[in-house]
């Protein structure tokens, strides 16, 4: 599977503490193996938990870009938060952009507050399809409670990028990477998880 | 480096972190001492040394502040051991006074050095402000170098290490969010045998500088020898024609951002570039030959007008004197934050008159319609479980007690979250690192100029150690009027959970000396109450005790691990947690949402119920306590 234009710019999005960066991470390891040429920029506020964290990875055959996407200028945006997606979309969104969202939706705390509201499934799924060329919606979080494991939705949608063949590669290599990265105890959820992402857009 | 066991690191390449490069590096030039206090986007390098410390037989810690970590470092580096010190931009401010010293003295005769990383923050994504520490290498009289890449930090912290021990001095490597907290290929080195370094300090030495002028001099001519190494340093490039009319200098993040823009606007063959990686002592002389032939000069670089200050004083008087240059003074560059490819490219539009096509008008147009109401902001709080909600509520609950009248100077750490619109906003002055009681003894000596609220000054338990202990003696011995509260949380939890004096154990793991916030209080002789934040009547009711007595330092120590520190250990939620939905009486209350705002709390967007997220609830129960209808309700969890 060949990019579909280089460099190609990914990036994957959510809340914090939701594992993005991990995924990115792992996507990043898999395509250095394979000979790309990469960087990842990770982008984070002042807090652990909860805010806005996107990775951008900017992956090419020819030389290592610098890690900030152009404006504009996103391929692929993989997310685990829907509003987030949108968010993403807002700064580096085209009309070739393909994005794959999580369907769980994590309130603001400023919509706790009673400040703002959250858009409507319905508002929020057309923007996102109204602003990609491709959108695809996974209901990871969901898949990933129902393996008694809320904290594997990033492996579940991480499933469905390789189920919809979005990146060069497969799930051998993603499999690999996972034993020499994660605990051994782990890696039977993983797997799990990483079929189930699969078997949504297969 | 061991979270990075890919197929490639059997090979000469990896896939590393900026900060794993600079640990790599280190590695590379036989660093045998590394000390730090945590601050992001430095705080990987401690982590990742601590690591392999046993292993290359390292000493790594976490010192109580970034000035102690330098003098130690130092230390090692006089008794002839490669050593290293890192942090962030606002660390180096406490560091300076010691550092100032030692560039004057060197580091003695036995072959040491010492390379001081600091990571600035461009954006201030993480941090309070995005000062440039590049302005201090030229105050302290130390070099300083910056990266442009992940692959060249690893290679560059090597050659700081050798310019340290060759010139006898301390080196700056610059680094910055977008290099520390990028990741990229890098190619490796070769890792020196681990052994275990010998200490050999001299008795018989004199490293102070209190022969002043003459320690000045020398430290003036050591620069002026380092620049005529740095005008032919390997770190400095050209790229690009020669003979450019528009010459892009970059530095940092500002390379790749140049290089992007230029090829965006096929510009790659008609523009030069010169890569400009040793900052201070400022290479005059390269500047000036690649000036030559220019009529312009753009400089790319984070996050003052540095370089471009520099650039112009070494061109004036020259030929090249008539050159523009261009950059933050002309207007061409935003003066703050950091450097994208998108300012490069307005930037280099401007001067050029060469557009590129991003997305097209109908795209944009369809975002502004799509997009216009419903791109809610997501705004900061605390964790599901954190105990500084807790203390904040209760703080709330006691200031309005008291009729609102109430002074409240903070601190640095996850309780800074405090001042963000979603956070509860009690504290009126927030500062650097310490400043909570040095400002609140300040307040409170203003009952003897006819003002004599409560003030109350909160810090963490890291930030105790690091700065709050002289301002606690001073407010003390200086008879100030105030209540301290110490957020004893166990952990230095927003910088990633680092060990610190009060946890029990070093940065290796090892078992350690824990020093007791509330013995250590006890001993300086002022009265210390303790309690548990999640108690909410319990600690309200302390604070308005404490504000009652009126005169005199108060302590009041909330104790409650950091709920991701607890998870992380015991793995367990101790609670479930249910809302009653026959109880609860939706937004006609809203006190849990809307109050207490707990984010793994949920409102039913049509009925105004409350109910509790799963995946996100970490049963800490406390949201029970808050419930007027109590219509939350736990149960316990067998364990």
């Amino acid at each position: 599977m060949r990019l579909a234009t280089d460099p190609y710019n990914l990036i994957v999005c959510g809340v914090g503490g939701q594992g993005n960066i991990l995924i990115a991470r792992l996507i990043g390891r898999i395509l250095a193996n394979d000979g790309y040429y990469l960087a990842i920029g990770e982008t984070f506020g002042a807090a652990q938990r909860g805010g806005s964290v996107f990775s951008s990875l900017r992956i090419s055959k020819t030389r290592t870009y610098g890690p900030l996407i152009p404006k504009g200028g996103a391929n692929l945006i993989v997310s685990l938060e829907p509003l987030e997606t949108l968010r993403m979309l807002t700064n580096f969104g085209n009309e070739k952009v393909v994005s794959i969202s999580n369907t769980q939706t994590t309130m603001p705390v400023g919509v706790l507050a009673g400040r703002n509201e959250y858009p409507s499934e319905e508002k929020l799924r057309g923007a996102i399809q109204d602003l990609s060329q491709r959108a695809l919606f996974v209901p990871a979080t969901d898949i990933a409670v129902e393996l008694g494991a809320p904290i594997v939705s990033n492996i579940v949608l991480l499933g469905a990028v390789l189920g919809a063949q979005l990146l060069p590669i497969s799930e051998e290599e993603v499999k690999e990477d996972m034993r020499s990265t994660f605990p051994a105890s782990k890696l039977e959820l993983n797997y799990q998880a990483l079929q189930r992402g699969i078997d949504t857009v297969a | 480096m061991s979270d990075q066991k890919s197929k490639t690191a059997e090979t000469e390449k990896v896939f590393l972190l900026g900060n794993e490069a600079l640990v790599r590096g280190a590695l590379e030039a036989g660093v045998n001492y590394a000390s730090a206090y945590p601050g992001t986007p430095s705080s990987e390098i401690i982590e990742r040394l601590s690591r392999v410390a046993k292993e290359r037989h390292l000493h790594v810690e976490w010192s109580s502040n970034e000035k102690v970590a330098c003098e130690g470092a130092a230390a090692a580096a006089v008794a002839g051991l490669n050593s290293l010190s890192a942090m962030k931009n606002a660390g180096l401010a406490v560091a300076l006074d010691f550092l100032t010293h030692a560039s004057l003295t060197g580091l003695g005769d036995q072959g040491g050095s010492l390379v001081v990383v600091v990571c600035d923050d461009p954006d201030a994504h993480s941090s309070g402000d995005e000062t440039d520490s590049r302005w201090q290498a030229r105050f302290a009289y130390a070099p300083m170098l910056e990266p442009t890449s992940v692959n060249e930090a690893r290679e560059m912290i090597r050659y700081c290490f050798d310019l340290s021990c060759e010139y006898g001095c301390y080196v700056f490597l610059r680094s910055y969010t977008r290099l520390s907290h990028g990741s990229s290929i890098v190619e490796l080195g070769p890792l020196p045998e681990a052994t275990v370094g010998q200490a050999h300090p001299d008795c018989n030495a004199a490293v102070n500088p209190y022969l002043g002028k003459a320690h000045h001099q020398l430290a003036l001519d050591r620069l002026d020898k380092i620049k005529e190494v740095f005008e032919a340093s390997k770190f400095n490039q050209h790229f690009g024609p020669e003979d450019a009319e528009l010459l892009v200098i970059a530095s940092g993040n500002g390379l790749s951002c140049g290089q992007e823009a230029l090829d965006m606007l096929g510009l790659q063959n008609e523009v030069g570039v010169l890569k400009l990686a040793t900052l201070w002592p400022f290479p005059v002389e390269l500047v000036r030959k690649h000036a030559k032939t220019a009529k312009k000069i753009l400089i790319l670089e984070e996050v003052d007008p540095v370089v471009e200050v520099l650039v112009k004083d070494a061109l004036n008087g020259t030929d090249a004197a008539q050159v523009e240059v261009l950059g933050k003074e002309s207007g061409h560059v935003p003066m703050g934050g950091e450097i994208t490819p998108d300012r490069a490219l307005e930037a280099l539009s401007k001067i050029t008159g060469k557009t590129c096509q991003g997305p097209s008008e109908a795209y944009q147009a369809k975002l502004k319609e799509v997009t216009e109401d419903i791109l809610i902001s997501r705004g900061l709080t605390w964790c599901p479980g954190c105990p500084h909600r807790g203390s904040f509520w209760a703080l709330d609950k006691a200031i309005k007690a008291e009729g609102g009248e109430v002074f409240v100077t903070g601190d640095i750490g996850c309780y800074t979250l405090d001042v963000f619109p979603e956070g509860k906003c009690q504290m009126n002055m927030l500062h650097a690192m310490g400043s909570s009681i040095g400002l609140s003894a300040g307040l409170g000596q203003m009952h003897k100029f006819g003002w004599d609220k409560p003030v109350i000054s909160i810090c963490g338990d890291s930030t105790f150690f690091h700065a709050v202990l002289p301002g606690l003696v001073s407010a003390i011995y200086n008879q100030s009027n105030l209540i301290h509260v110490v957020l004893d949380n166990d952990a230095t939890a927003m910088t990633g959970f680092q060990a610190h004096a009060g946890v029990g154990y070093n940065a290796v793991g090892d078992d350690a000396p824990r020093i007791d916030v509330v013995k250590l209080c006890e001993a300086l002789g002022v009265p210390v109450t303790v309690a548990d934040p999640f108690d909410l009547r319990g600690t309200t009711k302390a604070l308005r005790e404490l504000m009652a007595q009126k005169e005199g330092v108060r302590i009041l120590v909330l104790r409650r691990t950091c709920e991701l520190v607890r998870m992380k250990a015991q793995k367990t939620k101790p609670h479930k947690v249910v809302v009653n939905q026959d109880k609860c009486k939706g937004e006609e209350c809203g006190t849990c949402y809307s109050k207490f705002r707990c984010p793994a709390l949920l409102k039913d967007t049509e009925t105004g119920k409350a109910s509790i997220r799963e995946d996100a609830c970490p049963g800490c129960g406390v949201c029970a306590s808050v419930c007027p209808f109590k219509a939350i309700e736990i149960q316990e969890v067998a364990k």
